[in-house]
């Protein structure tokens, strides 16, 4: 049966869960009063505006029915779970009389971003709105409470609220929130509330089962793709497969008279074919023969990225961070005859692949559009709306669907852009959908990078000097978000300009490299490349000092109890420095994502064949406290398997000037059959901290992965994925 | 004219017989609980029942189904009451949730088959792929219904 787990910020270091029979993991739900959960309609959007609101976040009906509204978006992260339970802490209410729903981006353009920025990337949905959600109920709680003082007469300090009812604690009289809410709405404050501390929280830390769950078991759940309106027309793209390149030319014929095609569209890099279903446009689709220009673009590939990459190592670097006087450690150490140690680390692109490949639904009129698709920055997407529509933002409604997967690939939609110009051609609402093979081969991808890193050791092993030189392509550049005139952006130097360890001399040098491979945000962004080179480096200095990997570390970030916290944690319950037989390793890496520390250990067998086999990953969290620790496990988890992913398979390569890969046939990722045991461990610093989860649990992955084949093989992984390298099993 | 039974109804299509299933399901027949992930039956995400067994609909002619029975996710329970959607529940496996109506029906057909199944089994026969990573759970919950399905 499942354990009851009970969180609480006051007790430093808990287990979430604990490893069943079957060797999943399990958490109860049980939360005594509250055995109804709330709900959630198949269309995760809602209105600009409902009836009864006491706020934007929130309206309570009449009848007791309350609506909260979830300013981040659903991609599978538990947003629409997490943040209205925040609101519900505050609130005081009954769970299971509250529905949710995706705030309204039209709204948050004419309100002046009444919800914030709307983003859901950089696991910024708890971390950056927390504040905001508690503020939302307390003021609404505070209001209720004024609407019943006012009722009775009698003073505000003699009720409370609790249960969706305001009691007057003296008579013993309640009504309910239903009742209060018409006069509550117009109550205005003085002055808002103040927030509860941690500690008060009665609500927040409780694993309430996932909203969404219901729909998404019996497929009423709505993606974008799932949209039909009437007179829709659906639409196949070939996008120009060399990025940058334009159509030339495009004989129509071969599409042509084939039944149910209406229109072959040209736009400037891509062709569309549009019919009266989505496979008739993509079987005609692949009859056409596009000439496509793509410029010297064309004549790429990745072994000379790998080289621009590297040779960039030894050319000017832009300083992202300067300690003390590396050169002249470095010198000193030499003339003292200290090590000198230099590794350099390379990481290639990657694609989100999510599941539900990029697809929209448009509607243009010529005073209005709408649009359904599953967007990351919903504001971001009325403005590339209104770009591509020419109307204004006011004119565009955004409905946005439950996300079949984001993972930053959904915070651009190339997808909705297509769409609108088909349909300003075409004259009918438009489903534009890619296929996988677009999907793959027109993402926006990781980054492809390479790092050379050099310490001095000094005479106890630890290093005294470190120096990283890291080239890499820019995202901001290349999404057009910024042009980084500094030369420097913080995606390029995470967990190295602000890395934790405790280096007196340390020195991080950036040189942003770009491409014609356009590059963006994938799950855990910059963290992604430099986990792994950070942590794979920080293992072979252990190596090289002869010392534990884990108390190396562990002496490096001795000023930082939240690190020590989430280190001791996971070699404690990994059985680090345990013996392991011949083949198999243990190995450890610790990073900081998006405030949350992750610490991972992967436990590895190598076959004699030199294949590589996941068994086990122990996880430790610090994101300082916790909303629902179901779903905080569950991001981990999926996290590790992201990672796993790009360490064992993830690899995109560019010939010509084009991707390689089309499917996940080319581009492999990890199936049941590769997933380790997984057992992810709290070990929470609590105080200031409130830490993203969706990410960083993909961050630490790949170089627990890396340093545990090491341990198993004695060969060192400083590139990946591993399925390139040549491993030598166990004689 | 093609005639196919969905959920225990006949269509009637003026179809062309090569028409992937997938795609008669979800814009002819209108069920969109079905995904599409990768169109040549890699992924799994367009998992349905034809006579019982699991098959990736992305792959299959709606010409070779006429005459037999097709259970999609619509039609597993009329009350998500089935013994994987409820271990799913209970599990609270779904993340972004684009797979698993493929994952379920997998499931679902796989546990007919090895009705007590062990780990090796369910890494041998259970390939859907979820990008969200929820095979931790996944797992978990083919045992749970196996265990609910004994009764």
């Amino acid at each position: 049966m499942n354990q009851i787990v009970k969180t609480s910020v006051s007790r430093r270091q808990f287990v979430v869960a604990s490893a069943t029979a079957a060797g999943g993991l399990a958490i109860s739900v049980a939360f005594p009063g509250l055995a109804d959960a709330a709900s959630l309609g198949p269309q995760a959007w809602g209105p600009d505006s409902a009836p009864n609101e006491i706020n934007a976040f929130l309206a309570i009906d009449p009848d007791g029915g309350i609506l909260i509204r979830s300013p981040h978006q659903e991609m599978g992260q538990g947003a629409i779970t997490a943040l209205p339970m925040i609101v519900a802490e505050e609130l005081e209410c009954d769970w299971s009389k509250v529905k949710v729903e995706h705030a309204s981006p039209a709204r948050n353009l004419h309100e002046k971003q009444v919800y914030g920025p709307m983003t859901t990337v950089g696991s910024r949905g708890v971390r950056t709105s927390w504040q905001m959600l508690l503020q939302a109920g307390a003021s609404a709680r505070v209001r209720l409470i004024q609407a019943a003082s006012q009722r009775w007469n009698v003073p505000v300090a003699e009720c409370e609220a609790a249960n969706s009812k305001v009691t007057h604690k003296t008579s013993g009289r309640s009504l309910d929130y239903g009742a209060l809410a018409a006069a509550a709405g117009k109550i205005t404050l003085d002055k808002e509330p103040a927030i509860r501390n941690p500690d008060q929280f009665k609500f927040i830390g409780k694993s309430v089962p996932r909203l969404d769950t219901p729909l998404k078991i019996n497929g009423t759940a709505r993606f974008a793709i799932d949209t039909r309106l009437p007179g829709m027309v659906y639409a196949a793209i070939a996008n120009c497969p060399v990025f940058g390149g334009k159509l030339k030319s495009v004989d129509e014929t071969p599409a042509k008279g084939r039944r149910g095609i209406q229109q072959v569209v040209k736009l400037d890099n891509a062709v569309a074919v549009v019919a009266d279903s989505f496979w008739r446009a993509k079987e005609a689709l692949a009859l056409l023969k596009p000439e496509w220009d793509t410029g010297e673009a064309g004549k790429t590939d990745s072994a000379q990225f790998a080289k621009a990459y590297r040779d960039a190592l030894d050319g000017p670097m832009v300083s992202a961070r300067n300690d003390g006087n590396v050169d002249a450690e470095f010198a000193k150490s030499a003339g003292l005859g200290g090590k000198i140690f230099e590794a350099v680390y390379e990481a290639p692109h990657l694609a989100h692949a999510t599941m539900e490949p990029l697809n929209a639904t448009v509607n243009l009129q010529t005073d209005k559009l709408d649009v359904w698709v599953g967007s990351q920055t919903p504001m971001g997407t009325i403005r590339q709306a209104a770009n591509a529509s020419g109307l204004k933002p006011e004119q565009i409604d955004i409905h946005n669907c439950f996300l079949g997967g984001g993972f930053g690939r959904r915070s651009i939609n190339d997808e909705m852009r297509q769409a609108i110009l088909v349909a300003k051609q075409v004259g009918k609402p438009v489903k534009l959908v890619w296929t996988r093979e677009e999907d793959v081969t027109q993402d926006r991808y990781r980054p492809q990078a390479a790092i050379r890193m050099k310490t001095a050791l000094g005479p106890n092993g630890m290093p005294t000097a470190f120096d990283a030189k890291i080239a890499v392509g820019s995202i901001l550049r290349s999404t057009g978000i910024n042009k980084v005139e500094s030369g420097v952006e913080a995606q390029a130097v995470e967990g190295f300009a602000n890395t934790a360890y405790k280096i007196p001399n340390l020195r991080v040098g950036c040189m942003l490299k770009n491409t014609h491979v356009p590059v963006m945000f994938w799950r855990s962004v910059g963290s992604s490349q430099n986990a792994f080179f950070m942590e794979g480096y920080i293992d072979e200095l252990a190596h090289a000092a002869g010392q534990d990997a884990y108390k190396f570390r562990r002496a490096l970030l001795e000023h930082r109890p939240d690190f020590l916290g989430v280190l001791d944690k996971i070699a404690e319950k990994s059985d680090w420095g345990k013996p392991l037989p011949a083949g198999r390793g243990r190995g450890i890496a610790i990073f900081e994502c998006y405030d949350t520390i992750i610490g991972q250990v992967a436990e590895v067998t190598v076959s004699k064949k030199g294949e590589v086999r996941v068994d086990r990953v122990v996880a430790g969290v610090d994101c300082g406290h916790v909303v629902n620790p179901s779903i905080v496990e569950a991001q981990i988890q999926g996290g590790i398997i992201y990672g796993l992913s790009a360490a064992l398979y993830g690899e995109i390569t560019i010939k010509d000037g084009r991707v390689e890969q089309s499917n996940f046939d080319s581009y492999q990722v990890v199936t049941l059959a590769d997933t380790p045991k997984i057992e992810v461990y709290l070990a929470l610093s609590g105080g200031k901290k409130w830490g993203g989860i969706g990410e960083p649990g993909t961050a630490s992955t790949a170089p627990a992965v890396a340093n545990a084949v090491f341990a198993a093989t004695g060969t060192r992984v400083r590139s990946l994925p591993l399925k390139n390298l040549k491993l030598s099993g166990p004689a | 004219m093609i005639t196919i039974t969905i959920n225990g109804k006949a269509h009637q299509l003026d179809i062309e017989p090569e028409t992937p299933l997938l795609w008669v399901i979800r814009d002819e027949i209108g069920l969109t609980g079905t995904k599409f992930g990768c169109g040549v039956s890699l992924c799994g995400a367009c998992t349905v029942h034809v006579n019982g067994e699991a098959v990736r609909s992305c792959g299959l002619q709606v010409g070779d189904v006429a005459g037999k029975a097709v259970t999609t996710i619509e039609g597993l329970s009329s009350d998500s009451k089935h013994p994987v959607q409820q271990a799913w529940l209970v599990e609270d496996v779904p993340q972004c949730g684009y797979c698993q109506s493929g994952q379920i029906m997998a499931v679902a057909a796989f546990l007919k088959e090895h009705p007590k199944p062990t780990d090796a089994d369910i890494d041998a026969n259970l390939t859907n792929i979820c990008r969200c990573g929820t095979y931790v759970r996944i797992r978990s919950a083919v045992h749970r219904a196996a265990a609910l399905m004994k009764g």
